[in-house]
């Protein structure tokens, strides 16, 4: 008797954090949100219970408009960072070796010993109308006059790959360090050349690395709120900032809340396909 | 199971209840939800020589007071400073603050008719929820020489400034375009139907006008920037942000709109749970003193309802606001009335739409 149930109080006591941790913490909030995201503000001091919030989102053209953008510029972003990320980290495991390996590593690391904040203020004073870039492409010659780089679209991707380019090398690097030398040698002696050697046995190989990578980066971007914010200048339209707006300057909880909601049902959403798509499972990249 | 829990509960109230008396125990302390400069170092090290107690400051603005409040249900704070006509709207929907004993507060040491206004202002069911402290108004900033055809909002959208033009994508910039554009938003404040009409109108404005625009500015600071790097020469912003800038560049000040610029005036209230509600009649009093008064002026850069202050106020602001405001520009400011609950609504859609326009 007593044999029975001491392993099961222990094992009980370990738990207890973690367990806490999730109902507390992440279970309990997400029942209360959901809540709050199905009862409608009908009039000052009058609230309903309903869909309407849900309602709102899909009736406005405007908020799914932003939905969408912000799915597809997230998306986009992962792929830039896909690109950019995988010949940098297949240098760093396979062509470095010792302490040229360590350092290119810490080169990556180095932009996140300092805030988010300060990193998007760096962007922003290279990239400001009167900034460094555009004040040496003057010197230069090669503009007449100042050119504003900030406040574009193309300014948020930029802002956001460089801000999760870590988030994609790491995951990347330890899949690739796995991979065995042998194997590319024995794809070379078996007439391969460097795209079919790649396609077949590198990319195989790294797939959980690559799958992880875009998840996490994805997540990542899509609810970032500094970023869009202050690179994208008047015309940013980020999902975090509508929630945002909601909560904090429309006083608005109810619909902030059903916003809330849609973005975790979106960001699952495009998850599970990106898991479909390269058949892969949540079990297999995080593992 | 259901024992397990309750323990488990009983456990973390436990836990939670030795933390709260703890925090008691301490020195008496005054937590304060202000705006930047409305408590100077100065002024609350002297507070503390005087009464013994600390002012713990946090800088907030009108909405994430409103919404910190909410969230707590009117605790975490013993004073907050939210604008006059924030008070109303925000208690009669959430319930966050707290009727004023007039009776502890030193009528003597404001100016009258800034106290009477607040008062009737911020009266909810019979109950006064505030009192006057630091007035100012909102208006244009402006580089004299490169923007001097501006006189008006609307004049930001015309092509002379075109790309040079920042503004806040918030309820001031909607009213003063309003203003501007021959309507009066604050006689329409109780009719739902024709303030969405004048909101409409602003709203086809300002998509019209957001080609002109080279960023919606969100912090005080972010504004500063766009004007000394000259990328901004024509803004909608506060007098002080103005004259803070004239201190550095000649050309640049705070200019007051034809159609009048918009006069706010915070206040003091308290949350509804405050815990030190003492120490916050003491601190009212105490920064209404006239030379306390003059030192938060020199902070934040406004005027107080404090009487006599003016006296001590530096000559220079004094001088930058002479020319900012001659007699005639003073008698036009439109002084914000009490918002009614849910307009805030109608504003918060034509800013999202505004702010999803495409830009040409």
């Amino acid at each position: 008797m007593t044999n029975k149930t001491a392993p099961k109080l222990g094992l009980i006591l370990l738990m207890a954090p973690l367990l806490i941790w999730l109902f507390a913490l992440i279970l309990l909030p997400h029942v209360d949100m959901f809540m709050l995201s199905i009862t409608e503000k009908v009039a000052p001091r009058v609230y309903e219970t309903g869909l309407g919030n849900y309602g709102e989102f899909f009736a406005e053209p405007l908020y799914w408009n932003t939905y969408a953008r912000t799915a597809i510029m997230s998306i986009l972003t992962t792929i830039v960072t896909l690109v950019i990320a995988f010949p940098v980290s297949y240098y760093i495991a396979k062509m470095l070796r010792g302490r040229m390996k360590a350092v290119l590593f810490v080169l990556c690391l180095l932009p996140f010993w300092v805030s988010e904040l300060v990193r998007t203020f760096g962007w922003m004073i290279l990239l400001r109308e009167t900034g460094i870039i555009s004040t040496f492409l003057q010197w230069a010659g090669l503009a007449d006059q100042p050119i504003e780089m900030l406040y574009t679209d193309a300014t948020i991707v930029v802002g956001l790959v460089y801000t999760s380019m870590l988030f994609m090398v790491v995951p990347l690097v330890t899949t690739l360090e796995s991979l065995d030398d042998s194997y590319i040698e024995a794809g070379y002696d078996l007439g391969g050349n460097g795209f079919t050697v790649m396609r077949e046995i590198v990319i195989p190989h790294a797939m959980p690395g690559i799958v992880s990578g875009c998840i996490v980066v994805f997540m990542l971007s899509l609810g970032n709120y500094l970023t869009p914010i202050l690179l994208g200048g008047k015309d940013s339209l980020w999902f975090t900032e509508q929630i945002y707006a909601q909560f904090i300057t429309r006083f608005n909880w109810e619909q902030g809340a059903a916003f809330g909601f849609l973005l975790l049902i979106l960001s699952s959403l495009i998850v599970w396909g990106g898991l479909k798509l390269s058949r892969q499972t949540l079990s297999e990249t995080m593992g | 199971m259901l024992k397990s829990k309750v323990k488990l509960i009983t456990g973390l109230l436990v836990g939670a209840s030795v933390f709260a008396t703890a925090n008691i125990a301490g020195a008496e302390t005054l937590r304060l939800l202000t705006w930047g400069g409305y408590a100077p170092k100065e002024v609350v090290a002297l507070f503390k020589k005087e009464t013994g107690i600390d002012v713990k400051v946090t800088k907030s603005n009108n909405e994430e007071m409103i919404a910190k409040l909410r969230a707590t249900g009117g605790s975490g704070f013993d004073l907050a400073q939210p604008s006059q006509d924030r008070i109303a709207g925000a208690q009669f929907e959430h319930e966050i603050y707290k009727p004023m004993d007039l009776s502890k507060i030193k009528a003597d040491r404001f100016i009258r008719s800034m106290l009477e206004g607040t008062k009737k202002n911020t009266t909810v069911d019979g109950k006064v929820y505030g009192v006057p402290h630091v007035w100012g108004t909102s208006g244009l900033v402006l580089d004299t020489q490169k923007a001097a055809s501006v006189k008006d909002y609307t004049d930001l959208c015309a092509a002379g400034v075109a790309g040079k033009v920042s503004y806040r994508l918030k309820r001031p910039t909607l009213i003063g375009f309003a203003f501007s554009m021959g309507m009066d938003p604050f006689a329409a404040y109780n009719d739902k139907a024709k303030y969405a009409e004048i909101m409409s109108k602003v709203e086809k404005k300002l998509i019209e006008c957001k080609g002109n625009v080279k960023s919606y500015w969100t912090g005080g600071d972010a504004l500063m920037n766009l004007v000394r790097s000259g990328e901004v020469t024509a803004a909608m912003a506060w007098d002080t942000g103005g004259w803070k800038l004239n201190k550095e560049m000649a050309n640049v000040t705070f200019v007051a709109p034809k159609s009048g610029a918009l006069g706010w005036i915070d206040t003091f209230a308290l949350p509804a749970k405050t815990k030190a509600e003492d120490a916050a009649y003491k601190w009212i009093n105490f920064v209404m003193q006239p030379k306390i008064a003059a030192m938060i002026t020199a902070a934040a850069g406004n005027f107080t309802a404090s009487k006599g202050a003016d006296e001590f106020a530096a000559a220079d602001l004094k001088k930058r606001f002479q020319s900012s405001f001659p007699a005639a520009d003073i008698d036009n400011i439109k002084w914000y009335p009490p918002v009614p609950a849910g307009l805030e609504d109608i504003e918060g859609k034509v800013l999202d739409r505004v702010k999803a326009s495409k830009s040409n």
